[in-house]
């Protein structure tokens, strides 16, 4: 009698919040990085359901403040969270998308795709050691390009960006003298160069000025048909940024294995995998004041997981596989709850 | 008539004290102001102290901040936007006050004003796209090859750095400083110049002799109006400046301002004393502006007394 009345109020709730749903704004807020991907969801989304998605690009920095502050429904950044700092704030993060930063140049005579670096040397160019394109270092990668004997300028983000924390964790990796020196933040303090604002800023700089080195995520670089670089990944291969590429890295990551979904796939193993892929997490409070509002989010959530995955590939990110959506639902399931206690996603 | 009297008894106290109640919450925003600016700035100031003025680090990895390159770029992209724009402001103050033919002084007056009210992510654009790659194809390599063996013009030619944004400041400045100018010199009265005129001046006597000391005061409160406009310019500032957290004793090296500092870090700043010192940047440059502003009036006063002149 019992089981039966909870499935009867369960089955109720579930569809008041159905019809609930039509005319609902699910609010949200931070990374830029799957801006793209992001609107084009909530877009067919929209026409599906009803519901509305206001998503604010405004950095990933910005989405943990305001997901902290509660403005919005849930907060999106590029760099995930420990486990003690979300512990802390009482969040859970999940990922929602993958995809790669790429390296871009501007030199003159250098077609797209001929430059190749390897980690190393991309770090020592960062670090202000490597100044000039015609470097030893960058020449024996490059037997057969002629490069200038020019000074390199190197471009970085002004503002702090899930971007540059997925940048400097890769150079982190391959660069001790970078990971002492400098570290791996969202804003770190740069040894060299100038900084533009977004990755529109990067962009603009990197397209006016001969010589220029910069870093952005692919989307821009395809939109704005920059010089992007191939760069050797952790099998020695020297691999240039595609989907595919991105996928490969994506291939490895054991989703399963950290319960907090705290995995950075940079510098990740396999003959095809780009060097500098990450994914972008999705932040929410475990305590939940407006359920009804929350499960309106998961399920935008969940339909992104099953039905998002083409536009995502579209737009060159690279979608969650299954498994892992399976697994970040059973973490709804488990740990996001309305203030009084009560479970917001009924589960399997 | 018994309702005109009684809106004569109260309506005048009432419009008194209106009005005082306006002037009065203007002190009490700007009070409040630097109050809140203060609290929200504590944790940096207990943790840097006076350190924080002369500290040129930034690093939010280490938790170590200190404004001297910030306040260093305010200053000196100032400097340059005044030592830039004053001349050519006043040159063009006089040629419409005083040189230019009656018809083209009001379409060209016009203009300049114009000029005023782009917007300053305008400037900034047109910094970026137009006047950078000026600067690093022609300007940059004429200065270094003539002036090189100063520090100030060495180093790498980009086109974005200090100078830039100095040359951006000036010209949105220039129409501020040139208009109000104008103004000034149309009210010195025609007898006087007139007289000079009489006496065999010419015009370049004229104008040293009478219009400028005649309209010093106002001259300098135009410059100042220039100079407030410059010290808290944001976003044309962003785009050309470079945004590199470094000293360096070239202007074509890229620096930092307190505005585009703010611009650029607020929203992204996640932890404490980060935001914190961002607060205590705004902070500073709201005494920056406050203690130039205040001598400058000083200043003026002080020639506008008895004998100052």
């Amino acid at each position: 009698m019992k089981i039966r009345w909870g499935i009867t109020t369960l089955v109720a709730a579930l569809l008041l919040a159905t019809t609930a749903q039509a005319g609902t704004t699910i609010t949200g807020a931070g990374a830029t990085f799957p801006h793209p991907v992001y609107g084009k969801w909530a877009h067919s989304y929209h026409k599906q359901s009803g519901v509305k998605l206001n998503y604010q690009a405004i950095g990933s920095g910005g989405g943990v403040k305001q997901i902290k502050a509660r403005t919005v429904d849930f907060g999106a950044s590029d760099a995930p969270l420990t486990a003690p700092q979300l512990k802390k704030a009482g969040l859970i993060q999940f990922p929602m998308v993958m995809g790669g930063v790429v390296p871009v140049i501007h030199i003159k005579g250098i077609a797209t795709g001929q430059l190749r670096l390897d980690g190393p040397t991309l770090a020592d160019i960062y670090l202000g050691k490597i100044t000039r394109w015609n470097d030893a270092r960058i020449s024996s990668q490059n037997p057969d390009l002629t490069l200038p004997d020019k000074d390199i300028s190197v471009v970085h983000r002004a503002d702090g960006s899930g971007t540059s924390w997925i940048f400097t964790n890769y150079l982190s990796k391959v660069s001790d003298a970078w990971k002492n020196g400098v570290g791996n933040a969202k804003s770190v303090s740069w040894p060299v160069g100038i900084g533009g604002k977004g990755n529109a800023g990067v962009a603009a700089f990197v397209s006016k000025l001969n010589g220029s080195i910069g870093y952005v995520e692919y989307a821009y670089a395809l939109q704005n048909k920059m010089n992007a670089v191939r760069l050797k990944n952790r099998d020695g291969h020297y691999v240039a940024p595609t989907s595919a590429s991105f996928q490969a890295a994506a291939a490895g990551a054991d989703w399963a294995a950290s319960p907090s979904y705290n995995v950075v796939l940079t510098h990740q193993p396999g003959a095809e995998s780009w060097p500098i892929t990450g994914a972008s997490f999705i932040l929410m409070h475990k305590k939940q004041r407006r359920p009804e509002q929350a499960l309106a989010v998961l399920m935008f959530f969940d339909w992104a997981y099953k039905n998002g995955a083409q536009s995502a590939l579209q737009l060159d990110y690279v979608p969650m596989p299954d498994s892992v959506a399976t697994l970040v639902r059973a973490t709804w399931a488990n740990q996001l709850s309305s203030t009084k206690g009560a479970a917001i996603w009924p589960g399997q | 008539m018994a309702e005109q009297r009684s809106l004569r008894a109260w309506g005048d106290p009432l419009f008194r004290g209106l009005t005082r109640t306006f002037a009065v919450g203007i002190l009490l925003l700007l009070g409040t102001m630097f109050f809140m600016l203060w609290q929200e700035s504590a944790a940096s100031i207990d943790k840097f102290g006076w350190h924080f003025l002369t500290s040129a680090s930034w690093n939010p990895v280490l938790e170590d901040y200190g404004a001297l390159v910030a306040i260093t770029g305010t200053l000196v992209s100032t400097a340059i936007a005044l030592v830039v724009a004053v001349p050519i402001s006043l040159g063009i103050a006089l040629f419409l006050a005083e040189i230019a033919p009656k018809a083209l002084r009001t379409p060209l007056g016009v203009a300049i004003e114009l000029l005023a009210a782009i917007p300053s992510i305008v400037y900034g654009m047109w910094g970026l796209f137009v006047l950078a790659p000026l600067m690093s194809d022609y300007v940059q390599p004429l200065l270094s090859s003539t002036l090189g063996f100063l520090p100030f013009f060495s180093g790498p030619e980009m086109g974005i750095g200090m100078l830039t944004a100095g040359l951006v400041l000036a010209l949105m400045i220039v129409p501020f400083i040139a208009s109000v100018t104008r103004d000034v010199f149309l009210m010195v009265p025609t007898t006087l110049k007139e007289s000079a005129y009489g006496l065999g001046c010419t015009t370049w006597e004229v104008v040293k002799d009478i219009m400028i000391p005649y309209g010093r005061k106002g001259i300098f409160g135009a410059v100042f109006l220039g100079l407030g406009r410059a010290l808290g310019e944001t976003m044309a500032i962003t785009f050309v400046i470079g945004n590199a957290h470094r000293l360096s004793w070239s202007l074509f090296a890229p620096g930092n301002s307190i505005a585009s500092t703010l611009a650029n870090e607020f929203t992204e700043a996640d932890s404490e004393l980060y935001t914190s010192a961002l607060i205590e940047l705004g902070l500073l440059l709201f005494v920056i502006t406050f203690v130039i502003i205040g001598l400058a009036q000083w200043w003026m006063r002080r020639m506008a007394a008895p004998g100052g002149h």
